[in-house]
């Protein structure tokens, strides 16, 4: 095997294109091996892709440029250069994490780079073995080609090649002559996935497997004291209970074997720190407006003053907890022997999870082996380490046997790092044209805080752009304004959530801002377009293209109302209209329109699934995700009590791909944010009452 | 225990009350059928079970007395090739089940209407939100039947 860039791998016949995020469903693994492939021309289809081994080399430096407290719309020279010492921090830290939406603006460069690089060097090793000038020289469909139409295929070329001086800064192809890039392409993982023979994590099987589960302490940051295993051990099959952490695992010859024994176990359960019910953690969310603020961003005017100068209008909002529920439940299989670990896991920071898993069994990172499964659904949920922790430490009660292991449902639903809840106080004053002042104040637990001390041991410096997000950075030109951040600390996991502060801050901002509007009865999308004219152009073209595409200017048919939300997140302004209606089994979701500017569609197939995802996603969170406490314990442990939009409910999607230019920015989670502010905005002109509190089924009836 | 699965007979040793599911997952190896509630409420396990769509989660293999086919031993066909020519699939791991459920509700008939593809889909979810994707499939692989 020769090895050319870090992304390059070329073995007898076969060229491997390495591709080192994570593949959650998002299609990471066909736009970025398409970077690569453009510019070394390879034919589409004769390349294989893999995750690659855990490295330093592939650390992403666009997730930390992401955290820099600066709205996304105003490139600066501050910012420029924050965000190179950060892209020297992160690989640093070694983050190679796959999240953020930034696989693609972190790889647009460095994996064409790549395979330029590596084109270079197949080239230059032709040009000695035919005694020609390189520069006569071109590629074609994984071959050198000579002017007099001698053709060496890559492969032939290969150890030579990687003798050669990778060129330190590659010409790239310009974008007119790309064949791959700017096209849908067929998604290599696609027949197997739809053939079913995708192996996720807890589809690996080897001989002599056991199959495991586990049972966490169902109140948070609570202890197991212990436990009886004779109950267990009692069901034909059972091979051992082990005790890990804050609760217990079952290792059984079959997975329905080692879920009954769990089930079977009374553990004794120590005491726990977390919140009693959903009033209690509210509450306590509540408190924290009575503390000094922890972030304050986004400040203009007088804010005060102007809003003391009349009445303001006030609002308090709520969104609740959520959990990702991914489709797949936490999995993941190890085998433990002879001083080593193999472990195979769907994770979004393998670097990390290796360094933990080999904490966790007392080994070095370098005794761990990781390999990188597809997911079956991340949504950030598999950024976090605590399966792949316990596959670790499963696999080493029983040494030398695999250990398959397999959360269930309610396993996975009640123990989550989940979007925290917050409440939003906001106060605004109504000009002539739109908000004359406005003041968002949001409390609730941080991500940021929360995660960096899971991830790294301690919290970074700096303001939490987390908390605020959505709420400071958006393209409004508002005279007197000011945005402030509460840190709750509340005792239930918390963590990234598809669209993490966006997909709460933009439902109170945008739905805020429809108040404001209905106030002072100004048309939402003439309103918004007038604070957004002066500061981005591209943002008001987005919001105009799902305006016209939903036909804004037409009234609805009787019975129907829109309503509209903008957000710029990941680098993507975006804009939804959502058009609902009434009829004899509730409200129906007609339509979806997204408008969305990317800067760049590397891919646009994927793009248009990655909107239409985002949306449903944060459609179906609005109506009915919601987790809640009682007695201490999740209350929500499968479908039915945790509910989904199914097929006959969604509305039709008509989505608008704007590409202004420039780097591409992240589209897997833009389009989750604006969902849930279009919708109650379009209950609003629909039915009169305004929806501060998600999720909205427990108020209005839903077809 | 003897089950047909995929027109293999297989001796099963396992429990009479576990579901096929499991069977089929850690017994003979067939990681297609997917795990995603246990409950009946996903749709993920969804197999053939005399040609209906069954969840494997909810059938204890001793009850099972008809042929069995998962998304491994499905025939190449309409279905599989329009959800590849839609690139319906995001991670993946709920569309064996989608596959499943369309096959045997286009095995019913080759013109569904929106209101049975719904209705054959209720029992499903996915969460990548592919669903507009799955009816264009399927209207498409009927399509596809229909013109033979």
């Amino acid at each position: 095997m020769v090895r050319l860039t870090p992304y390059v791998e070329i073995d007898g016949e076969t060229i491997t294109v390495i591709v080192p995020r994570a593949e959650m469903g998002q299609g990471v693994q066909t736009t970025l091996a398409a970077l690569v492939a453009e510019e070394m021309d390879l034919d589409w289809g004769s390349f294989s892709v893999a995750h690659g081994a855990p490295s330093r080399s592939y650390a992403n430096g666009a997730l930390l440029v992401a955290g820099l407290p600066f709205a996304a719309y105003r490139e600066t020279r501050l910012t420029r250069w924050a965000a190179g010492a950060m892209r020297v921090t992160g690989r640093l830290m070694g983050m190679q994490i796959t999240g953020g939406s930034t696989s693609t603006r972190d790889a647009y460069l460095r994996m064409r780079r790549a395979g330029a690089a590596a084109r270079a060097m197949l080239v230059a090793a032709a040009a000695r073995r035919l005694g020609q000038p390189p520069e006569t020289l071109r590629t074609q469909d994984g071959a050198v080609v000579a002017p007099d139409g001698t053709r060496l295929p890559y492969a032939a070329l290969a150890a030579a090649a990687a003798k050669q001086r990778p060129p330190r800064r590659p010409r790239l192809k310009p974008s007119r002559d790309w064949r791959l890039l700017g096209r849908a392409l067929p998604r290599p993982d696609m027949a197997d996935k739809v053939h079913g023979r995708t192996r996720y994590a807890g589809d690996i099987r080897a001989e002599g497997m056991l199959f495991a589960t586990v049972r966490m302490c169902p109140h948070f940051g609570g202890t197991l004291r212990g436990v009886d295993a004779g109950p267990a051990l009692a069901i034909p099959g059972v091979v051992k209970v082990v005790e890990i952490g804050a609760g217990v695992g079952v290792i059984a010859r079959d997975t329905w074997t080692a879920m009954r024994a769990a089930r079977a176990l009374a553990p004794d359960w120590g005491p726990a720190s977390g919140p009693a019910d959903t009033d209690a953690a509210f509450g306590a969310i509540a408190a924290a407006f009575d503390r000094r603020p922890t972030v304050t961003l986004g400040r203009r005017g007088d804010v005060e003053a102007a809003l003391g100068a009349e009445k303001p209008i006030e609002a308090e909002y709520r969104v609740p907890y959520l959990a990702h529920a991914t489709m797949e439940p936490m999995t993941a299989t190890a085998l433990y022997g002879d001083g080593r670990l193999t472990l195979w896991a769907g994770t979004q920071a393998p670097l990390l999870a290796r360094e933990r898993a080999a904490r966790a069994v007392g080994l070095k990172p370098r005794d761990v082996t990781l390999h990188v499964t597809p997911m079956g659904g991340g949504f950030g949920r598999r950024a976090e380490f605590d399966f792949s922790d316990q596959a670790a430490r499963l696999a080493r009660a029983v040494p030398g046997r695999p250990v398959c292991l397999a959360w269930s449902r309610a396993e996975d639903m009640s123990h989550d790092f989940y979007r925290p809840a917050m409440i939003a106080r906001l106060r605004g004053q109504a000009g002539a044209s739109g908000p004359a002042a406005l003041s968002l104040d949001i409390a609730g637990p941080s991500v940021l805080a929360e995660q960096a001390r899971r991830v790294v041991g301690y919290v970074p410096p700096g303001p939490d752009k987390m908390l605020l997000e959505g709420a400071f950075d958006q393209p409004y030109a508002i005279a007197d304004f000011r945005a402030r951040g509460y840190r709750a600390d509340i005792g239930i996991p918390v963590g990234s959530w598809r669209s993490v502060g966006y997909s709460h801050n933009t439902f109170f901002l945008e739905s805020f801002l429809d108040e404001i509007a209905a106030a002072a009865g100004l048309d939402p999308v003439e309103m918004r377009l007038n604070l957004m004219r002066g500061e981005s152009a591209r943002a008001a073209k987005v919001l105009e293209r799902a305006a016209e595409i939903a036909g804004w200017g037409t009234p609805p048919p009787p019975g129907h109302a829109r309503g509209v939300a903008f957000c710029w997140s990941f680098g993507a302004p975006t804009a939804q209209v959502v058009e609902i209606c009434r009829t004899e089994a509730g409200i129906r979701l007609e339509r979806l329109c997204c408008a969305m500017d990317v800067g760049r569609a590397l891919d646009p197939g994927i793009v248009e699934a990655q909107i239409v995802s985002g949306a449903l996603f944060g459609l179906s969170a609005a109506i009915y995700g919601e987790i809640t406490l009682a007695g201490g314990a999740v209350e929500q442990a499968n479908f039915d009590s945790s509910r989904e939009l199914r097929l006959g409910q969604l509305p039709a999607i008509e989505t608008c791909i704007l590409q202004s230019g420039g780097k591409p920015a992240g589209v897997g989670e833009p389009a989750t944010p604006p969902a849930a502010p279009a919708l109650a905005n379009a209950l609003f002109a629909l039915t009169g009452e305004r929806h501060r509190r998600l999720p909205l089924h427990h108020a209005v009836r839903f077809a | 225990m003897q089950i047909t699965v995929n027109g293999t007979r297989h001796r099963v040793d396992a429990d009479p009350a576990m579901p096929l599911l499991w069977v089929l997952r850690d017994v003979l190896g067939l990681t297609g059928t997917k795990y995603g509630c246990g409950t009946g409420l996903c749709g993920a396990c969804t197999v053939h079970v005399a040609g209906r769509a069954v969840a494997a989660c909810q059938l204890p293999v001793g009850k099972v007395s008809a042929e069995v086919t998962t998304i491994e031993g499905l025939a190449a066909g309409p279905v599989q090739d329009a959800w590849i020519a839609h690139q319906v699939a995001q991670c993946g791991y709920c569309q064996p089940g989608h596959v499943m459920a369309a096959a045997a509700l286009l095995a019913r008939t080759d013109s569904p209407t929106d209101a049975e593809i719904d209705a054959a889909m209720a029992g499903h979810i996915c969460r990548c939100g592919t669903g507009p994707r799955i009816r264009a499939a399927i209207h498409h692989a009927a399509r596809q039947l229909r013109e033979g």
